[in-house]
């Protein structure tokens, strides 16, 4: 199944494509002598993107409106790229029910790839074709606040059209207004979660209510905390007393730092991970780690209910990863068709029943009765108020801020 | 000048089909220049996939922010300052890298090069086991080498049968672990560089004449003599290619470090390249890292080539 059949994704080669066609048939308009040039001016962007991974800013977003051309209409096929474990899927029958419910309902094909495992990581792979306004051949991407903010800002994104996605109405209040995206144009939120301890209940019986359990002596060098900066810096900045969604700055992150370091350095903190601590809790080399609420979840179910996770009484961390549509993709309204499918709130509860991640989908609660009524009252996927007054958002960071914190907290952890 | 080298010359003359008066009788300018443009396509290879990337890993180990740009943007500049402050800050990881590689080279060459000699030796004519014992060693390539990690991870965590039986065994302090430490990392680097480092030996002995042993003990050498100064002279090559082979990448490997190791005692430079590239897109800091990476290594195997002799890598 290939995309774009009668023309090359690339929009440099479909400019040159477009352009020799035009002119075997005799008529060069000035449009497409324009689009030849774009795509000569194509060339040397991406010579000089071509091994330097990074392009000087201006060269990017500029470009991209040209190549996003939506052909929609025409080209029934969506493709999305998503985390792994993200979406409803049926051991059996080897799908995805909810996708298959989209694909009957619209007769778009939906491609569902579990292409993204990193923020960074999925960054570093697409940014030299975003930055040139090409196709990453995806026209979804699934990506965290701070990565959605910075894909914005870079414009790698294209404007939604609220008008297609009419049931964008039913994302949660709290929700709708984003410091990384103002008035929701360009991002709507695919899940939500809480960034928290969690431990074994047979090796601490006790529980734990705050980071500071962590270092606990009797738990050396069976604990360990995430890779990701924002959660587990962000753990330790809000035992510090910090609201890590206000004005904070070096003082706050470096204090919190020190901490890491020098748990690190006592040999308290057997690793640093991402989503690889769930199977050092099941072989039992981590007792207690810094862990996220749907993954807890997930192992349980899998092993017995043997852990539990909480958010500490000082408060843990909100993340939210969101749907955007990047620059150069080609199937900006089945794309948002199919957001628009998400947010029907019966299929969202279908998918928060599988995921077990904050739902942020009005009215999928009441949805729920039918699907799994024993969910309807979990917090960790129908989160109270209770539980979401001690639960932050980081701060968005200036580009050196980050730069700067995450080089740190990189070194700190010893990659 | 043993007996050993005098054969193998003669060995050597026997096997090349091209050397000696052949070659002068042989191919005329024409047929010369079409071997030139069987070249081509390697040589193509090289510019595109080697030149290239090199040019563009030097260029851009150069280069500085993009004044009030975004993550991850940088502009061409000559700004070699980058080469001390990466140096400055991570030179400890380059150390360890070149520590942990050279005694993993050495762990391979001591556990391998008994392999290399049961199988191509003490074996030979047994056609049927050879063959088992060859597809045993290279049975560990069939499976994806981070799947062969992870295994280890679970083989050797703290509630698991080894470091039970260890610490049953009194081998092993109550507290103690084998995961998550410096001896995991270098042996999983052992592990997964083996079959480089046992096969090109395996090659080398497998095409010594065995009656050369015979000849040894005829002339009154101990077996240990024997090996000394007859076998292991004749499988140098083998050893040279075997080390570089296995050295070279374990320099460079992350896997390991950052599956089996911790965040204190065990990251590794290749690590720091990933984390500096992917994670902080700190470009111009990765790549100088890399160039680093690289010209340490050219140095170090052009010191040991130097002193192994050139003539043991054909």
């Amino acid at each position: 199944m290939t995309r774009a059949q009668d023309l090359p994704a690339d929009p440099l080669i479909r400019a040159l494509v477009q352009q020799a066609r035009q002119s075997q048939r005799g008529s060069v308009s000035r449009r497409s002598v324009l689009a030849g040039a774009a795509g000569m001016a194509g060339v040397g962007a991406l010579l000089a993107a071509c091994g330097t991974g990074g392009t000087p800013s201006g060269s990017g977003s500029g470009s991209g409106g040209a190549a996003g051309k939506d052909v929609s209409a025409t080209d029934k096929n969506v493709y999305w790229a998503n985390w792994t474990l993200y979406l409803d899927y049926d051991e059996a029958t080897q799908s995805y029910p909810s996708l298959d419910g989209f694909q009957e309902q619209s007769g778009i094909t939906a491609h569902y790839a579990e292409d993204i495992d990193d923020n960074d990581t999925y960054f570093g792979k697409v940014q030299g074709q975003l930055a040139n306004g090409q196709d990453i051949g995806q026209d979804i991407v699934t990506l965290t606040d701070w990565m959605a903010g910075r894909m914005i800002r870079l414009g790698y994104t294209q404007e939604l059209d609220a008008a297609k996605i009419p049931n964008s109405v039913n994302l949660l209040e709290s929700l709708k207004t984003v410091d990384f995206d103002p008035g929701r144009k360009h991002s709507l939120t695919w899940q939500s979660g809480f960034g928290g301890v969690v431990w074994s209940k047979e090796k601490v019986p006790g529980g734990m209510r705050s980071v500071s359990d962590l270092w606990n002596p009797e738990y050396k060098g069976r604990i360990e905390v995430l890779s990701e900066m924002r959660d587990t810096i962000g753990l330790i900045m809000l035992e510090q007393g910090v609201d890590i969604s206000g004005t904070w700055g070096d003082d706050e992150f470096y204090a919190a730092l020190a901490v890491l370091e020098e748990n690190i350095a006592s040999g308290q903190i057997r690793q640093v991970k991402g989503n690889s601590y769930k199977e050092d809790l099941i072989s039992g080399d981590a007792v207690a780690v810094i862990g996220w609420s749907g993954d807890v979840t997930q192992i349980n179910f899998e092993n017995d209910d043997r852990w539990t996770f909480a958010l500490p009484d000082a408060g843990g961390t909100l993340w939210s990863d969101n749907l955007m549509v990047p620059v150069g993709a080609t199937h900006k309204a089945n794309a948002e068709a199919l957001m628009d499918y998400y947010f029907d709130p019966a299929v969202a509860a279908q998918v928060a029943a599988y995921v077990n991640y904050i739902c942020p989908v009005q009215g999928a609660q009441e949805a729920m009765a039918d699907v799994d009524p024993e969910l309807m009252e979990d917090p960790l996927i129908f989160p109270d108020s209770a539980t979401l007054a001690k639960s932050f958002v980081f701060r968005s960071l200036t580009p050196d801020e980050e730069t700067k914190y995450n080089g740190d907290f990189l070194t700190a952890v010893g990659a | 000048m043993s007996i050993a080298a005098a054969l193998s010359s003669e060995n050597a003359a026997s096997v090349g089909p091209a050397s000696g008066p052949a070659l002068a009788a042989g191919p005329t300018r024409r047929a010369r220049s079409g071997a030139y443009l069987l070249l081509l396509p390697g040589l193509a290879y090289l510019v595109v996939f080697f030149i290239l990337p090199v040019v563009a890993l030097l260029a851009t180990s150069l280069y500085v922010p993009v004044p009030g740009g975004d993550v991850g943007q940088f502009q061409p500049a000559f700004h070699w300052q980058n080469y001390p402050d990466a140096i400055t800050a991570f030179w400890p990881q380059i150390v360890r890298s070149f520590a942990f590689a050279l005694i993993a080279t050495f762990a391979a060459l001591l556990i391998g090069y008994p392999m290399a000699y049961v199988i191509a030796i003490k074996v030979r004519g047994k056609t049927l086991l050879q063959g088992l014992l060859l597809v045993l060693l290279i049975a560990p390539f069939f499976t994806s080498f981070i799947l062969r990690t992870v295994a280890w991870k679970q083989i050797l965590a703290d509630d698991a049968f080894v470091v039970t039986a260890l610490k049953w065994l009194h081998l092993m302090p109550e507290d103690g672990r084998l995961t998550a430490t410096a001896f995991a990392v270098v042996a999983g680097l052992t592990y997964n560089f083996l079959p480089f480092m046992a096969l090109p030996i395996y090659a080398s002995l497998e095409r010594m004449d065995i009656r050369l042993i015979e000849a040894g003990g005829d002339l009154y050498a101990s077996g240990l003599n024997t090996f000394w100064r007859v076998t292991l002279p004749l499988s140098m090559p083998g050893v040279v290619s075997g080390t570089l082979l296995t050295f070279i990448p374990a320099s460079g490997d992350y896997v390991n470090s950052s599956l089996l190791g911790n965040p204190v005692s065990t990251s590794m430079i290749g690590q720091v390249i990933d984390s500096r590239f992917f994670r902080v897109s700190d470009y111009p800091t990765a790549s100088a890292l890399s160039v680093v990476l690289m010209v340490a290594i050219l140095i170090l195997v052009g010191l040991y080539v130097r002193r192994a002799g050139t003539e043991d890598l054909v």
